[in-house]
Protein backbone atom coordinates (compact mmCIF):
# COMPACT_ATOMS: atom_id res chain seq x y z
CA UNK A 1 0.00 0.00 0.00
CA UNK A 2 1.25 3.40 -0.69
CA UNK A 3 2.07 5.76 2.45
CA UNK A 4 3.31 8.68 2.52
CA UNK A 5 6.87 8.01 4.81
CA UNK A 6 9.72 9.71 5.86
CA UNK A 7 13.13 7.96 4.25
CA UNK A 8 14.09 7.03 7.22
CA UNK A 9 10.73 5.50 8.33
CA UNK A 10 10.89 3.38 4.84
CA UNK A 11 14.20 1.79 5.83
CA UNK A 12 12.49 0.77 9.20
CA UNK A 13 9.59 -0.77 7.30
CA UNK A 14 11.63 -2.70 5.13
CA UNK A 15 13.87 -3.83 7.75
CA UNK A 16 10.80 -5.00 9.52
CA UNK A 17 9.39 -6.45 6.40
CA UNK A 18 13.07 -8.65 6.10
CA UNK A 19 12.13 -10.03 9.47
CA UNK A 20 15.75 -9.14 10.76
CA UNK A 21 16.56 -10.92 14.23
CA UNK A 22 19.24 -8.93 16.08
CA UNK A 23 19.92 -5.17 15.67
CA UNK A 24 22.66 -2.97 16.95
CA UNK A 25 22.79 0.61 16.82
CA UNK A 26 23.97 3.79 18.43
CA UNK A 27 22.22 6.91 17.60
CA UNK A 28 23.42 10.10 15.30
CA UNK A 29 21.69 12.80 13.73
CA UNK A 30 20.93 12.32 10.54
CA UNK A 31 20.73 8.11 11.22
CA UNK A 32 18.55 8.40 15.13
CA UNK A 33 14.49 8.32 13.28
CA UNK A 34 15.81 4.81 11.28
CA UNK A 35 16.86 3.13 14.81
CA UNK A 36 13.62 4.87 16.53
CA UNK A 37 11.33 3.39 14.41
CA UNK A 38 12.99 0.18 14.86
CA UNK A 39 13.36 0.40 18.71
CA UNK A 40 9.53 1.36 18.37
CA UNK A 41 8.50 -2.01 16.46
CA UNK A 42 10.82 -3.89 18.62
CA UNK A 43 9.30 -2.75 22.15
CA UNK A 44 5.70 -3.34 20.84
CA UNK A 45 6.16 -6.80 19.63
CA UNK A 46 5.67 -5.59 15.75
CA UNK A 47 9.07 -7.06 14.71
CA UNK A 48 10.09 -10.08 16.81
CA UNK A 49 14.24 -9.24 17.32
CA UNK A 50 16.52 -8.43 20.16
CA UNK A 51 17.38 -4.58 19.64
CA UNK A 52 21.08 -4.40 21.62
CA UNK A 53 21.48 -1.06 23.41
CA UNK A 54 25.25 -0.28 23.29
CA UNK A 55 27.80 2.26 24.02
CA UNK A 56 29.09 3.23 20.39
CA UNK A 57 28.76 2.34 17.07
CA UNK A 58 32.40 0.77 17.25
CA UNK A 59 30.63 -1.79 19.79
CA UNK A 60 27.00 -1.58 17.43
CA UNK A 61 29.06 -3.54 14.69
CA UNK A 62 31.15 -5.74 16.89
CA UNK A 63 28.19 -7.11 18.81
CA UNK A 64 26.54 -7.99 14.85
CA UNK A 65 29.86 -9.44 14.17
CA UNK A 66 29.24 -11.93 17.11
CA UNK A 67 25.25 -12.37 16.09
CA UNK A 68 26.00 -12.59 12.28
CA UNK A 69 28.59 -15.22 13.58
CA UNK A 70 25.48 -17.23 14.79
CA UNK A 71 23.42 -17.03 11.48
CA UNK A 72 21.06 -14.69 12.02
CA UNK A 73 20.16 -12.06 9.85
CA UNK A 74 21.24 -8.22 11.46
CA UNK A 75 21.08 -4.86 10.63
CA UNK A 76 22.63 -1.44 12.02
CA UNK A 77 22.31 1.59 10.73
CA UNK A 78 25.00 5.01 11.32
CA UNK A 79 26.05 8.11 9.76
CA UNK A 80 29.54 10.15 9.56
CA UNK A 81 31.65 10.27 13.05
CA UNK A 82 29.60 7.21 13.84
CA UNK A 83 30.60 5.37 10.80
CA UNK A 84 33.61 6.31 10.68
CA UNK A 85 34.23 4.81 14.24
CA UNK A 86 32.98 1.52 13.18
CA UNK A 87 35.78 1.56 10.54
CA UNK A 88 38.19 -1.60 12.30
CA UNK A 89 35.02 -3.89 12.47
CA UNK A 90 34.15 -3.02 8.76
CA UNK A 91 37.28 -4.72 7.51
CA UNK A 92 36.54 -7.34 10.31
CA UNK A 93 32.90 -7.65 8.92
CA UNK A 94 33.99 -8.47 5.38
CA UNK A 95 37.03 -10.21 6.24
CA UNK A 96 34.81 -13.14 8.04
CA UNK A 97 32.10 -12.78 5.04
CA UNK A 98 29.55 -11.60 7.56
CA UNK A 99 26.10 -10.09 5.14
CA UNK A 100 25.21 -7.58 7.37
CA UNK A 101 23.25 -4.80 5.80
CA UNK A 102 23.58 -1.28 7.38
CA UNK A 103 21.49 1.38 6.37
CA UNK A 104 24.41 4.39 5.99
CA UNK A 105 22.86 8.00 5.93
CA UNK A 106 25.29 10.47 4.37
CA UNK A 107 26.44 12.78 6.72
CA UNK A 108 29.35 15.55 6.54
CA UNK A 109 32.27 14.55 8.33
CA UNK A 110 33.87 17.27 11.32
CA UNK A 111 35.03 19.87 11.96
CA UNK A 112 33.47 22.24 11.34
CA UNK A 113 30.82 19.98 12.97
CA UNK A 114 27.76 19.75 10.51
CA UNK A 115 24.85 17.67 10.28
CA UNK A 116 24.28 17.59 6.55
CA UNK A 117 24.49 15.93 3.49
CA UNK A 118 27.99 14.85 1.88
CA UNK A 119 29.75 11.81 0.64
CA UNK A 120 32.71 11.28 2.34
CA UNK A 121 31.40 9.07 5.27
CA UNK A 122 30.89 6.43 3.66
CA UNK A 123 33.04 6.90 0.65
CA UNK A 124 36.14 6.90 3.05
CA UNK A 125 35.36 2.83 3.65
CA UNK A 126 35.34 2.14 -0.11
CA UNK A 127 38.05 -0.56 0.31
CA UNK A 128 36.87 -1.86 3.40
CA UNK A 129 35.19 -5.10 1.51
CA UNK A 130 31.51 -3.48 2.03
CA UNK A 131 28.98 -3.25 -1.24
CA UNK A 132 27.67 0.27 -1.43
CA UNK A 133 24.59 1.30 -3.19
CA UNK A 134 23.44 4.81 -3.37
CA UNK A 135 20.10 5.61 -3.20
CA UNK A 136 17.99 8.24 -4.79
CA UNK A 137 14.65 8.22 -3.24
CA UNK A 138 12.30 6.60 -0.74
CA UNK A 139 10.78 3.96 -2.14
CA UNK A 140 14.66 2.82 -3.54
CA UNK A 141 15.47 3.44 0.12
CA UNK A 142 12.97 0.68 0.76
CA UNK A 143 13.16 -1.84 -2.09
CA UNK A 144 17.34 -1.71 -2.00
CA UNK A 145 17.20 -2.73 1.47
CA UNK A 146 15.66 -5.83 0.65
CA UNK A 147 17.99 -6.30 -2.29
CA UNK A 148 20.44 -5.58 0.24
CA UNK A 149 19.86 -9.19 2.04
CA UNK A 150 19.59 -11.54 -1.12
CA UNK A 151 23.01 -9.91 -1.66
CA UNK A 152 24.92 -9.96 1.27
CA UNK A 153 23.28 -13.27 1.55
CA UNK A 154 23.78 -14.62 -2.03
CA UNK A 155 27.97 -13.78 -1.84
CA UNK A 156 28.80 -13.60 2.03
CA UNK A 157 29.34 -9.79 2.22
CA UNK A 158 28.26 -6.84 4.16
CA UNK A 159 26.04 -4.46 1.96
CA UNK A 160 25.70 -0.62 3.12
CA UNK A 161 22.18 1.84 1.80
CA UNK A 162 23.38 4.61 1.43
CA UNK A 163 20.99 7.67 1.26
CA UNK A 164 21.84 11.07 1.94
CA UNK A 165 21.26 13.31 4.81
CA UNK A 166 17.53 15.18 5.02
CA UNK A 167 16.85 15.69 1.21
CA UNK A 168 16.10 11.70 1.64
CA UNK A 169 16.16 10.34 5.23
CA UNK A 170 13.96 13.44 6.78
CA UNK A 171 12.16 13.93 3.36
CA UNK A 172 8.21 12.46 3.31
CA UNK A 173 7.03 11.33 0.18
CA UNK A 174 4.63 8.52 -0.94
CA UNK A 175 6.67 4.80 -0.50
CA UNK A 176 4.76 1.41 -1.47
CA UNK A 177 5.59 -0.58 1.21
CA UNK A 178 4.63 -4.08 0.40
CA UNK A 179 2.60 -7.14 2.29
CA UNK A 180 4.92 -9.31 4.20
CA UNK A 181 4.20 -12.46 1.95
CA UNK A 182 5.33 -10.79 -0.99
CA UNK A 183 8.65 -9.43 1.08
CA UNK A 184 8.76 -13.27 2.15
CA UNK A 185 8.70 -14.74 -1.55
CA UNK A 186 11.51 -12.71 -2.69
CA UNK A 187 13.50 -12.57 0.80
CA UNK A 188 12.91 -16.49 2.13
CA UNK A 189 14.31 -17.06 5.81
CA UNK A 190 18.71 -16.90 5.77
CA UNK A 191 20.06 -19.90 5.76
CA UNK A 192 23.66 -19.13 6.75
CA UNK A 193 26.95 -20.61 4.77
CA UNK A 194 28.13 -21.42 8.12
CA UNK A 195 27.75 -20.53 12.14
CA UNK A 196 28.76 -20.65 15.34
CA UNK A 197 27.46 -24.39 16.39
CA UNK A 198 28.13 -25.80 19.92
CA UNK A 199 27.93 -29.54 18.36
CA UNK A 200 29.96 -28.99 14.98
CA UNK A 201 32.94 -26.59 16.54
CA UNK A 202 34.54 -24.92 14.31
CA UNK A 203 37.04 -21.78 14.44
CA UNK A 204 36.00 -18.57 13.55
CA UNK A 205 39.03 -16.05 12.42
CA UNK A 206 42.27 -17.30 12.99
CA UNK A 207 45.61 -16.75 12.42
CA UNK A 208 46.22 -16.73 8.88
CA UNK A 209 49.95 -17.08 7.61
CA UNK A 210 51.10 -15.81 4.07
CA UNK A 211 50.53 -19.46 2.77
CA UNK A 212 46.73 -18.76 2.93
CA UNK A 213 45.74 -14.91 3.09
CA UNK A 214 46.20 -14.24 -0.42
CA UNK A 215 43.74 -16.73 -1.28
CA UNK A 216 41.32 -15.74 1.39
CA UNK A 217 41.81 -12.32 0.29
CA UNK A 218 41.28 -13.55 -3.90
CA UNK A 219 37.91 -15.23 -2.80
CA UNK A 220 36.80 -11.87 -1.60
CA UNK A 221 37.73 -10.05 -5.24
CA UNK A 222 35.82 -13.10 -6.59
CA UNK A 223 32.86 -12.42 -4.76
CA UNK A 224 32.73 -8.85 -4.99
CA UNK A 225 33.04 -9.39 -8.63
CA UNK A 226 30.39 -12.39 -8.76
CA UNK A 227 27.95 -9.53 -7.13
CA UNK A 228 27.41 -7.59 -10.20
CA UNK A 229 25.92 -10.70 -12.03
CA UNK A 230 23.76 -11.69 -8.59
CA UNK A 231 22.99 -8.39 -8.16
CA UNK A 232 21.30 -8.55 -11.61
CA UNK A 233 19.79 -11.99 -11.07
CA UNK A 234 17.99 -10.61 -7.83
CA UNK A 235 17.07 -7.43 -9.06
CA UNK A 236 15.29 -9.62 -12.36
CA UNK A 237 13.58 -11.58 -9.48
CA UNK A 238 12.73 -8.63 -7.70
CA UNK A 239 10.94 -6.83 -10.86
CA UNK A 240 8.86 -9.88 -11.65
CA UNK A 241 7.22 -9.87 -7.82
CA UNK A 242 7.47 -5.75 -6.90
CA UNK A 243 7.05 -4.33 -10.58
CA UNK A 244 10.09 -1.94 -9.89
CA UNK A 245 13.46 -2.14 -11.54
CA UNK A 246 16.73 0.25 -10.54
CA UNK A 247 20.28 -1.49 -11.77
CA UNK A 248 23.62 -0.65 -10.97
CA UNK A 249 23.44 2.37 -12.99
CA UNK A 250 20.32 3.87 -14.71
CA UNK A 251 21.38 5.93 -17.90
CA UNK A 252 18.61 8.73 -18.57
CA UNK A 253 18.38 10.46 -21.97
CA UNK A 254 21.61 9.00 -22.53
CA UNK A 255 20.39 7.66 -26.32
CA UNK A 256 22.09 10.38 -28.57
CA UNK A 257 23.31 12.55 -25.84
CA UNK A 258 26.84 14.61 -26.41
CA UNK A 259 27.06 15.10 -22.79
CA UNK A 260 26.52 13.16 -20.10
CA UNK A 261 26.39 14.20 -16.43
CA UNK A 262 27.46 11.96 -13.55
CA UNK A 263 24.89 11.65 -10.24
CA UNK A 264 24.55 9.82 -7.14
CA UNK A 265 21.69 9.75 -4.13
CA UNK A 266 19.15 12.62 -4.30
CA UNK A 267 21.07 15.19 -6.95
CA UNK A 268 19.77 12.75 -8.93
CA UNK A 269 16.65 13.31 -9.01
CA UNK A 270 17.04 16.86 -9.57
CA UNK A 271 19.22 16.47 -12.48
CA UNK A 272 16.67 14.45 -13.79
CA UNK A 273 14.19 17.69 -14.13
CA UNK A 274 17.20 19.98 -15.07
CA UNK A 275 17.92 17.27 -17.89
CA UNK A 276 14.41 16.77 -19.05
CA UNK A 277 14.01 20.90 -19.30
CA UNK A 278 17.29 21.16 -21.29
CA UNK A 279 16.31 18.56 -23.56
CA UNK A 280 13.36 20.19 -24.04
CA UNK A 281 15.40 23.19 -25.09
CA UNK A 282 16.86 21.18 -28.12
CA UNK A 283 20.27 19.86 -25.84
CA UNK A 284 21.72 16.94 -26.96
CA UNK A 285 22.38 15.46 -22.91
CA UNK A 286 22.00 12.69 -20.76
CA UNK A 287 21.99 11.47 -17.57
CA UNK A 288 23.66 8.44 -16.02
CA UNK A 289 22.98 7.51 -12.57
CA UNK A 290 25.38 5.30 -10.41
CA UNK A 291 24.13 3.17 -8.09
CA UNK A 292 26.45 0.57 -6.93
CA UNK A 293 29.76 1.78 -6.43
CA UNK A 294 31.17 -1.42 -4.49
CA UNK A 295 31.84 -3.22 -6.77
CA UNK A 296 32.86 -0.38 -9.38
CA UNK A 297 30.64 -1.26 -12.58
CA UNK A 298 33.31 -0.32 -14.74
CA UNK A 299 32.11 -2.35 -17.84
CA UNK A 300 28.54 -1.21 -18.10
CA UNK A 301 29.73 2.39 -17.16
CA UNK A 302 32.49 2.81 -19.45
CA UNK A 303 29.71 0.73 -22.40
CA UNK A 304 26.59 3.76 -21.28
CA UNK A 305 29.43 7.25 -21.15
CA UNK A 306 31.76 5.60 -24.38
CA UNK A 307 29.56 6.73 -26.78
CA UNK A 308 29.57 10.92 -25.03
CA UNK A 309 31.61 13.38 -26.16
CA UNK A 310 32.29 14.79 -22.88
CA UNK A 311 31.31 13.79 -19.68
CA UNK A 312 30.46 16.07 -16.57
CA UNK A 313 30.64 14.30 -13.31
CA UNK A 314 29.09 15.77 -9.78
CA UNK A 315 30.33 15.00 -6.40
CA UNK A 316 29.20 15.24 -3.09
CA UNK A 317 32.57 14.46 -1.69
CA UNK A 318 36.03 15.19 -2.19
CA UNK A 319 39.18 13.58 -1.51
CA UNK A 320 41.89 16.02 -0.55
CA UNK A 321 45.03 15.69 -2.87
CA UNK A 322 42.68 13.75 -5.57
CA UNK A 323 39.86 14.94 -6.43
CA UNK A 324 35.99 14.06 -6.43
CA UNK A 325 35.74 10.24 -5.56
CA UNK A 326 33.08 9.07 -8.23
CA UNK A 327 35.14 11.25 -11.09
CA UNK A 328 38.25 9.24 -9.98
CA UNK A 329 36.64 6.12 -10.50
CA UNK A 330 34.71 6.72 -13.38
CA UNK A 331 37.69 8.28 -15.09
CA UNK A 332 40.07 5.41 -14.27
CA UNK A 333 37.04 3.00 -15.84
CA UNK A 334 37.24 4.79 -19.11
CA UNK A 335 41.44 5.18 -19.41
CA UNK A 336 41.77 2.76 -21.89
CA UNK A 337 39.10 3.47 -24.30
CA UNK A 338 41.12 4.30 -27.52
CA UNK A 339 38.34 7.08 -28.21
CA UNK A 340 37.79 8.40 -24.62
CA UNK A 341 35.15 11.56 -24.16
CA UNK A 342 36.79 14.34 -22.37
CA UNK A 343 35.75 14.15 -18.38
CA UNK A 344 35.46 17.11 -15.90
CA UNK A 345 35.07 16.55 -12.43
CA UNK A 346 32.97 18.90 -10.21
CA UNK A 347 32.62 19.46 -6.75
CA UNK A 348 29.07 20.70 -5.33
CA UNK A 349 26.67 20.41 -2.48
CA UNK A 350 29.11 19.61 0.57
CA UNK A 351 27.99 19.61 4.19
CA UNK A 352 24.28 19.94 2.85
CA UNK A 353 24.88 22.71 0.56
CA UNK A 354 22.07 22.92 -1.76
CA UNK A 355 22.66 21.43 -5.42
CA UNK A 356 19.92 23.95 -7.31
CA UNK A 357 18.27 23.35 -10.63
CA UNK A 358 20.56 26.93 -11.65
CA UNK A 359 23.36 25.17 -10.26
CA UNK A 360 23.34 22.16 -12.28
CA UNK A 361 22.48 23.69 -15.23
CA UNK A 362 25.64 26.06 -14.74
CA UNK A 363 27.42 22.76 -14.55
CA UNK A 364 25.79 21.92 -18.16
CA UNK A 365 26.69 24.59 -20.06
CA UNK A 366 29.89 24.98 -18.71
CA UNK A 367 31.02 21.24 -19.55
CA UNK A 368 29.45 22.28 -23.10
CA UNK A 369 31.32 25.96 -23.44
CA UNK A 370 34.58 24.41 -22.21
CA UNK A 371 37.16 23.52 -25.30
CA UNK A 372 40.11 22.86 -22.91
CA UNK A 373 40.02 19.45 -20.56
CA UNK A 374 41.21 20.42 -17.36
CA UNK A 375 41.49 17.71 -14.82
CA UNK A 376 41.53 19.81 -12.07
CA UNK A 377 38.13 19.38 -9.78
CA UNK A 378 35.46 22.85 -10.13
CA UNK A 379 34.32 23.84 -7.08
CA UNK A 380 30.72 24.95 -7.57
CA UNK A 381 29.22 27.46 -5.95
CA UNK A 382 32.07 28.57 -3.57
CA UNK A 383 31.12 32.53 -1.77
CA UNK A 384 34.19 34.56 -3.24
CA UNK A 385 34.66 36.76 -0.06
CA UNK A 386 34.88 33.73 2.57
CA UNK A 387 37.36 31.74 0.16
CA UNK A 388 39.16 34.62 -0.03
CA UNK A 389 39.78 35.22 3.64
CA UNK A 390 41.42 31.57 3.75
CA UNK A 391 43.40 32.02 0.69
CA UNK A 392 45.21 35.19 2.26
CA UNK B 1 3.92 22.02 -9.51
CA UNK B 2 2.51 23.94 -6.27
CA UNK B 3 5.20 24.82 -3.55
CA UNK B 4 4.43 25.74 0.16
CA UNK B 5 6.84 27.41 2.74
CA UNK B 6 5.67 27.45 6.53
CA UNK B 7 7.70 29.43 9.09
CA UNK B 8 7.08 28.88 12.34
CA UNK B 9 9.22 28.11 15.85
CA UNK B 10 10.41 25.25 16.95
CA UNK B 11 7.83 23.20 19.18
CA UNK B 12 5.03 24.71 17.06
CA UNK B 13 4.58 21.59 15.52
CA UNK B 14 5.89 22.83 12.39
CA UNK B 15 6.89 20.01 10.08
CA UNK B 16 3.98 18.02 11.51
CA UNK B 17 1.79 20.29 9.55
CA UNK B 18 3.71 19.82 6.97
CA UNK B 19 3.33 16.00 6.87
CA UNK B 20 -0.23 16.44 7.79
CA UNK B 21 -0.93 18.68 5.00
CA UNK B 22 1.40 16.58 2.37
CA UNK B 23 -0.77 13.26 3.47
CA UNK B 24 -3.88 15.15 2.72
CA UNK B 25 -2.76 16.32 -0.85
CA UNK B 26 -1.87 12.82 -1.26
CA UNK B 27 -5.20 11.44 -0.52
CA UNK B 28 -6.61 13.96 -3.00
CA UNK B 29 -4.78 12.39 -5.63
CA UNK B 30 -1.22 14.80 -5.64
CA UNK B 31 2.54 13.41 -5.57
CA UNK B 32 3.99 14.86 -2.42
CA UNK B 33 6.93 15.71 -1.20
CA UNK B 34 7.54 17.83 2.09
CA UNK B 35 10.38 17.92 4.75
CA UNK B 36 11.96 20.56 6.95
CA UNK B 37 15.12 22.94 6.92
CA UNK B 38 17.03 21.49 9.50
CA UNK B 39 19.48 23.53 11.46
CA UNK B 40 19.42 24.29 15.08
CA UNK B 41 16.39 22.13 16.78
CA UNK B 42 15.53 24.18 19.83
CA UNK B 43 11.98 25.38 20.98
CA UNK B 44 11.52 28.90 20.12
CA UNK B 45 13.90 28.66 17.40
CA UNK B 46 12.63 30.01 13.43
CA UNK B 47 11.66 26.60 11.51
CA UNK B 48 11.31 26.21 7.92
CA UNK B 49 9.60 23.44 6.18
CA UNK B 50 8.09 22.98 2.93
CA UNK B 51 6.06 20.99 0.75
CA UNK B 52 6.12 20.12 -2.73
CA UNK B 53 2.78 18.64 -4.11
CA UNK B 54 1.45 18.13 -8.50
CA UNK B 55 -0.55 15.86 -10.28
CA UNK B 56 2.82 14.68 -11.63
CA UNK B 57 6.13 12.50 -10.37
CA UNK B 58 8.26 15.05 -8.58
CA UNK B 59 11.97 14.72 -9.21
CA UNK B 60 13.59 17.73 -7.78
CA UNK B 61 15.21 17.92 -4.14
CA UNK B 62 16.13 21.08 -3.34
CA UNK B 63 15.08 23.46 -0.24
CA UNK B 64 12.09 25.52 -2.16
CA UNK B 65 13.14 29.08 -3.27
CA UNK B 66 9.93 30.66 -5.13
CA UNK B 67 7.21 29.53 -3.06
CA UNK B 68 3.33 29.91 -4.77
CA UNK B 69 2.09 30.36 -0.69
CA UNK B 70 3.46 30.98 2.45
CA UNK B 71 2.04 30.22 6.05
CA UNK B 72 3.28 31.62 8.89
CA UNK B 73 2.19 30.03 11.99
CA UNK B 74 3.60 32.56 14.44
CA UNK B 75 2.98 36.19 14.10
CA UNK B 76 5.89 37.66 15.89
CA UNK B 77 8.38 36.12 13.28
CA UNK B 78 6.99 38.78 10.86
CA UNK B 79 9.51 40.86 12.93
CA UNK B 80 12.08 38.80 12.49
CA UNK B 81 12.15 37.14 8.91
CA UNK B 82 11.05 38.25 6.02
CA UNK B 83 8.30 35.76 5.01
CA UNK B 84 7.54 37.05 1.51
CA UNK B 85 11.25 36.05 0.81
CA UNK B 86 11.09 34.48 -2.83
CA UNK B 87 7.16 34.41 -2.59
CA UNK B 88 5.53 34.71 -6.18
CA UNK B 89 3.47 37.35 -7.05
CA UNK B 90 -0.17 37.29 -6.22
CA UNK B 91 0.77 34.47 -3.88
CA UNK B 92 -0.85 33.81 -0.94
CA UNK B 93 0.45 34.71 2.59
CA UNK B 94 -1.65 33.00 5.61
CA UNK B 95 -0.53 34.60 9.02
CA UNK B 96 -2.05 33.22 12.39
CA UNK B 97 -3.22 36.43 13.78
CA UNK B 98 -6.42 37.80 15.18
CA UNK B 99 -6.27 40.81 13.32
CA UNK B 100 -4.23 41.88 10.16
CA UNK B 101 -0.95 43.57 10.28
CA UNK B 102 -0.56 47.00 11.03
CA UNK B 103 1.52 47.90 8.39
CA UNK B 104 0.54 45.78 4.65
CA UNK B 105 3.24 47.55 2.28
CA UNK B 106 5.44 44.22 3.09
CA UNK B 107 2.47 42.42 1.46
CA UNK B 108 1.77 44.56 -1.07
CA UNK B 109 1.57 42.36 -4.37
CA UNK B 110 0.28 39.26 -2.39
CA UNK B 111 -2.99 37.86 -0.60
CA UNK B 112 -3.31 37.81 2.81
CA UNK B 113 -5.24 36.15 4.64
CA UNK B 114 -5.24 35.37 8.99
CA UNK B 115 -6.85 33.59 11.70
CA UNK B 116 -6.86 33.33 15.01
CA UNK B 117 -5.06 30.24 15.38
CA UNK B 118 -4.31 30.94 18.98
CA UNK B 119 -7.62 31.28 20.37
CA UNK B 120 -9.07 28.27 18.51
CA UNK B 121 -6.51 26.16 19.58
CA UNK B 122 -6.95 27.25 23.44
CA UNK B 123 -10.82 26.36 22.92
CA UNK B 124 -10.14 23.33 21.93
CA UNK B 125 -7.58 22.74 24.63
CA UNK B 126 -5.00 22.07 22.57
CA UNK B 127 -1.72 23.21 24.10
CA UNK B 128 -1.01 25.83 27.02
CA UNK B 129 -1.70 29.28 26.58
CA UNK B 130 2.18 30.47 26.58
CA UNK B 131 2.02 28.06 23.79
CA UNK B 132 -0.62 26.82 21.81
CA UNK B 133 -0.42 24.46 19.82
CA UNK B 134 -1.91 25.81 15.89
CA UNK B 135 -0.72 23.59 13.76
CA UNK B 136 -4.33 21.32 12.43
CA UNK B 137 -5.92 25.02 12.87
CA UNK B 138 -3.68 26.30 9.85
CA UNK B 139 -4.12 23.28 8.09
CA UNK B 140 -7.85 23.69 8.08
CA UNK B 141 -7.66 27.60 7.39
CA UNK B 142 -5.09 26.21 4.22
CA UNK B 143 -8.11 23.81 3.27
CA UNK B 144 -10.57 27.19 2.70
CA UNK B 145 -8.64 28.74 1.53
CA UNK B 146 -7.71 26.80 -1.46
CA UNK B 147 -10.29 24.20 -1.50
CA UNK B 148 -7.68 21.60 -1.91
CA UNK B 149 -7.09 19.27 -0.35
CA UNK B 150 -10.37 19.39 0.80
CA UNK B 151 -11.80 19.42 4.60
CA UNK B 152 -12.43 15.79 4.40
CA UNK B 153 -9.04 15.09 3.77
CA UNK B 154 -7.42 17.07 6.07
CA UNK B 155 -9.61 15.60 8.92
CA UNK B 156 -8.06 12.36 7.85
CA UNK B 157 -4.38 13.18 7.76
CA UNK B 158 -5.06 14.77 10.88
CA UNK B 159 -6.43 11.51 12.67
CA UNK B 160 -3.34 9.19 11.16
CA UNK B 161 -0.72 11.72 12.22
CA UNK B 162 -1.87 12.77 15.78
CA UNK B 163 -3.97 9.64 17.13
CA UNK B 164 -4.43 10.93 20.63
CA UNK B 165 -6.74 14.14 20.62
CA UNK B 166 -7.46 13.70 16.98
CA UNK B 167 -11.46 14.75 17.53
CA UNK B 168 -9.95 18.08 19.16
CA UNK B 169 -7.78 18.94 16.59
CA UNK B 170 -9.95 17.95 13.88
CA UNK B 171 -12.83 19.96 15.59
CA UNK B 172 -9.82 23.41 15.60
CA UNK B 173 -9.10 22.82 12.04
CA UNK B 174 -12.75 22.73 10.72
CA UNK B 175 -13.42 25.67 12.97
CA UNK B 176 -10.34 27.67 11.59
CA UNK B 177 -12.13 26.22 8.15
CA UNK B 178 -15.22 28.46 9.18
CA UNK B 179 -13.69 31.60 10.77
CA UNK B 180 -10.53 32.42 8.29
CA UNK B 181 -10.23 35.70 7.50
CA UNK B 182 -9.29 36.45 3.68
CA UNK B 183 -8.01 40.11 3.28
CA UNK B 184 -7.24 39.09 -0.52
CA UNK B 185 -5.03 41.22 -2.91
CA UNK B 186 -2.89 44.00 -1.07
CA UNK B 187 -2.65 46.82 -3.71
CA UNK B 188 0.35 49.43 -3.34
CA UNK B 189 3.97 49.29 -4.16
CA UNK B 190 5.92 46.61 -2.20
CA UNK B 191 8.36 48.28 0.27
CA UNK B 192 9.51 45.46 1.88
Amino acid sequence: MKKVLEGSHAVAEAVRLSRVTVISAYPITPQTHIIEYLSDYVADGTLKASFLKVESEHSAIASLVGAASCGVRTFTSSSSQGLALMHEILHWTSGARLPIVMAEVNRALAPGWNIWADQLDSLSQRDTGWIQLYCEHGQEVLDTVFLAYRLAEAVSLPVMVIMDAFFLSHTYEPVDVPEQELVDRFLPAFKPKFQVDADNLVALSPLVTPNFYMEMRHNMAKAMEESILQLAEIEEDFSNIFGRYYGPIEPFLCDDAEIIMVTSGTVTGTSRQVIQELREKGEKVGLLKIKLFRPFPSEIIRKALGPAKKIAIIDRNFSFGAGGIFAQEVRAAMCNLSDCPQIFGYIAGLGGRDVTTDLLEDIYWRTKKSEVLSEESIWMGLQEENHAVERS
Amino acid sequence: MLEIRFHGRGGQGTVIATVMLAKAFFKVGYQVQSFPVFGVERRGAPVEAYIRADKKDIFIRTNVYTPDHVVVQDRTLLQSIDATRGLKQGGWILINSPEPPSDLRPFAGFKLAFIDANAIALNHQLGARTQPIVNTSMIGAFARLFKTPHMTAVAEAIREEVPVEAEANIGAAEDAYNEVQLVGMIEGKNVS
